[in-house]
């Protein structure tokens, strides 16, 4: 099913601040115990309140950014339209888990085929329209079919019919059985827009039934919005009007956001953290994200199509030492499975993956080989830090007797043509929220991004099963297995999680900030008030 | 009959200007070919089956082959038409027009602005300086002006930025202008990017000014017109200063085309919506016509400020204009 994309596929700048969050999660964590670590913030600020304004800077607008949700690619796009404009069917929960939002109630057949939507009663569009189980339909229509160019198209691709049910219920029809489907429906570019008469969905005007009204637009610029007062979700949203700025130069929003330009900033720049912390007037956020970073052996390609010398690798690696080094700090250790914690049905596989130079030269004598010298792909938009880290790698492995050439390729075009070509490269994943959307795209055997050459039959066989089951018992069973399965015979070199790294002015207030998409998974706009 | 040798002049360089167009639209056009990733891809991320994205390549029309899209580009450049941007939907194009047109606005304004104050100063720095040559006012200028063109721009920015913008805060540290902005905001908000436009500018100038004049003074001529006991600035601003034009445009020329197309570093930094980060916005995102449309817009800057450089030179130059 879900397919979406993990990172960026063209080169922004090196650094924490250029990436764009590209279409990141498609379905979103089941009910994870909420494990937001707010390591640099503050405690959440008193009783939320009504008024003010709050100004968003994000880095990566483009004049291109339009309100058609096929094409909602960058993180602001996703943040103003996506979280602000629109609402779908269902939402991500600050918690991780998935909760209704335009819908009031779902349910689904015994095979989990068949899925039952029941919108809330009295829903309008910005306009006053009614929203119908037609508006739905068309909304996720505007996704389907072969001549489909939407970035959301892989998503939507599981759905064999949909079907109104008198004006307020809609029935999707799955190809097969899927447990996940309300994660997946959360997914900001299945945003719920007026149907046109003759079809299709009239996203040109930007209506829609999001927290938030358009003011005004200028793409790549700003987009000024204004409170819906009808929103459905009872006293939000807080702020009276918002506007998100595209901010592009990691210095520029950072001086924005000190002389009081902006309220709040994405990706600051780790460099300097140190000192924007020393503000007073200003508060940093990290939150662990499901976002990692991995350098991947394929494993159809000599050496790596040897399981000790895969291991051998794995124990070579420090990833403490690229953590202090590489990204200063700012992420989690990782332990070879690609599952961050908070999703539901993580696991922290054993034995954990350390540093080891005796072990990492136990499985080289063990895989018979000799001598080995790998060539490492990296590039600074392969991951903030990626140059960095494979240099350390290279060294580090070098004890256990294995030779890292560290090969640094052209920023741009890495992703067309570098990653998923060369048989050991750096990457960047942004993570999915549910490890079936997350097997499915990466370490499925057929999965799209497969880029370690996987291929394991009981694997894929698992991973259909724990898709269709209803028990949650056995599903947490099955992931389990198949976690370990990634962690001791994968490709993938999980190095770190990655952080989200914001600075907000002290005048914004929040709550708990979301851990599985950035920008409070993309809801700020809504959930956060003048402090 | 034969053209009075100064249209003649003018007819070959106007030729010639649209001969390096030509010339240059084919560089554009080859160089953006051969760049890798389309916007297909772009637009579609890593979700982006071979299917898809030749199906978006038709809907682009990028699947014809490079000397058909050059000629239907250039065909429709011609006639002022530069095409739709690729992130036009099917029911609601955007023409590049839309998007380059206010972006360049913007830059006009900023360039115009900043031309305004830097050529005059510039101009009356090398004057007083070529008069007062050697005296403790010409090294002064000289100094200055020096330290300011030698810090790359983004640090004067940053610099000017926390002097004027976070410890006095007199200006804004954010560049953003929109059409209902009031003069006197707008000027507010674009005094930093101005003042470090200025300050890498006026040097280049200031002293190219000081130069031709300094040079011209030891002529001959300038020595008769001593001797007739004409005062020192009037025999600047009478005698040498004509003859001095053609450098000094052709400098002015030069820092006014910089202005317009070299400011994307100050663009960034200032989150101003200049062209130029129209066309860095798009060749991020692959959105081809429109930067061809930025590269044609710099080419065209370069070449009719050079032009006109050269013309007026020529036309203020009594040697060049009666030729003998």
């Amino acid at each position: 099913m879900t397919k979406t994309d993990d990172q960026m596929p063209e080169g922004g700048k090196p650094g924490l601040s250029r990436r764009r969050f590209m279409e990141c999660a498609a379905a979103l964590g089941l009910a994870a115990p909420f494990a937001a670590s707010f390591l640099g913030a503050g405690p959440a600020r008193a009783e939320p309140k009504q008024g003010g304004t709050a100004r968003f800077a994000i880095n990566d607008g483009t004049q291109t950014d339009s309100y058609n949700p096929a094409s909602w690619l960058t993180s602001f796009a996703q943040a103003a339209f996506g979280g602000t404009l629109c609402n779908g069917l269902t939402e991500i929960a600050v918690d991780g888990s998935v909760k209704p939002d335009l819908a009031e109630s779902y349910s689904a057949s015994p095979d989990l085929k068949t899925w039952t939507f029941k919108l809330r009663p009295g829903l309008a569009f910005h306009d006053g329209r009614a929203v119908t189980a037609t508006d739905v339909i068309e909304s996720f229509r505007h996704h389907m079919g072969p001549k489909s160019t939407s970035a959301a198209k892989a998503l939507v691709d599981a759905i064999a019919d949909i079907k109104a049910d008198g004006a307020g219920t809609v029935v999707f029809t799955l190809s097969g059985g899927n447990a996940d489907f309300p994660f997946l429906v959360s997914d900001n570019h299945l945003a719920i827009m007026p149907a046109k008469a003759g079809g299709g969905i009239e996203w040109e005007k930007g209506i829609a039934t999001g927290p938030f009204k358009i003011v005004d637009f200028q793409p790549g610029i700003s987009l000024k919005m204004t409170r819906n007062p009808k929103y459905h979700k009872p006293g939000l949203p807080y702020f009276d009007a918002v506007e998100f700025v595209s901010i592009i130069d990691v210095a520029a929003r950072t001086n924005a956001l000190v002389t009081g330009e902006i309220d709040y900033m994405v990706d600051a720049d780790i460099k300097t953290l140190t000192m924007l912390e020393r503000n007073p007037a200003v508060e940093i956020s990290k939150v662990a994200g499901v976002r990692h970073f991995t350098f991947d052996m394929n494993t159809k390609v000599a050496p790596f199509d040897n399981a000790d010398f895969r291991m051998a690798m794995k124990y070579a690696i420090d990833r403490e030492e690229i953590l202090a080094k590489a990204f200063l700090g700012n992420a989690r250790v990782a332990n070879d499975n690609p599952v961050a914690a908070q999703i539901k049905f993580a696991v922290d596989p054993k034995p954990a993956h350390a540093y080891d130079v005796e072990k990492a030269k136990s499985y080289l004598a063990a895989s018979g080989l000799k001598d080995v010298t790998v060539d490492l792909s990296v590039a600074d938009t392969a991951f903030p830090g990626a140059v960095d880290a494979a240099l350390l790698f290279k060294e580090q492995a070098a004890k256990a007797g294995i030779t890292i050439n560290v090969i640094r390729e052209a920023d741009d075009g890495y992703w067309d043509n570098i990653w998923q070509h060369k048989p050991f490269v750096g990457t960047d994943w942004l993570g999915k929220p549910t490890i079936d959307s997350l097997f499915t795209t990466v370490y499925a055997s057929d999965g799209p991004w497969n880029d370690t050459g996987w291929a394991n039959a009981h694997f894929d066989d698992l991973l259909k099963t724990a898709r269709g089951e209803a028990d949650e018992a056995k599903r947490a069973s099955m992931y389990a297995e198949m976690q370990q399965m990634i962690h001791d015979e994968g490709g993938a070199i999980v190095i770190v999680y990655a952080y989200f790294i914001d600075a907000l002015s002290r005048k914004i207030g929040h709550g708990p900030i979301g851990n599985m998409l950035q920008c409070d998974n993309f809801r700020m706009a809504e959930r956060w008030w003048t402090a | 009959m034969i053209a009075h040798p100064l249209v003649r002049t003018i007819g070959h360089r106007l030729a010639m200007g649209v001969l390096s167009l030509f010339v240059v639209s084919l560089i554009i056009f080859a160089a953006i070919a051969v760049l890798p990733g389309d916007f297909a891809r772009a637009t579609l991320g890593r979700s982006a089956t071979p299917a898809t994205v030749a199906a978006f390549q038709k809907q682009l029309g990028l699947d014809r082959p490079v000397p058909v899209r050059y000629l239907d580009w250039i065909g429709g450049v011609v006639q002022g038409d530069f095409g739709n941007s690729f992130s036009s939907g099917v029911a609601r194009p955007r023409t590049v027009m839309s998007i380059v047109g206010p972006r360049l606005r913007n830059t006009l304004l900023l360039a115009g602005v900043t031309a305004l104050l830097a050529v005059p100063l510039a101009l009356g720095l090398g004057l007083l300086a070529a008069i007062y040559r050697n005296s403790w006012f010409d090294r002064l200028v000289n100094a200055i002006t020096l330290v300011a063109i030698s810090f790359p721009e983004f640090f004067v920015a940053y610099a000017l930025m926390l002097f004027l913008a976070v410890k006095y805060p007199l200006f804004y540290s954010l560049a953003r202008i929109s059409p209902e902005m009031t003069a006197g905001d707008i000027a507010l908000r674009i005094g930093l990017p101005v003042l470090t436009l200025m300050l890498g500018t006026v040097a280049h100038m200031m002293r190219m000014t000081r130069a031709s004049i300094v040079g011209l003074l030891a002529s001959p001529y300038i020595e008769m017109a001593r001797l007739k006991g004409i005062a020192p600035g009037r025999v600047i601003l009478w005698h040498a200063l004509p003859n001095a034009w053609a450098p000094i445009l052709s400098v002015i020329a030069f820092n006014l085309a910089y202005l317009i197309v070299g400011v994307v570093v100050v663009e960034v930094v200032f989150v101003y919506p200049g062209i130029g980060q129209a066309m860095v916005d798009a060749v991020r995102t692959r959105d081809i016509p429109v930067v061809q449309a930025c590269a044609l817009i710099f080419a065209v800057t370069f070449i009719l400020l050079n032009l006109v450089a050269d013309i007026v030179a020529i036309a203020t130059n009594p040697k060049l204009l009666h030729p003998r």
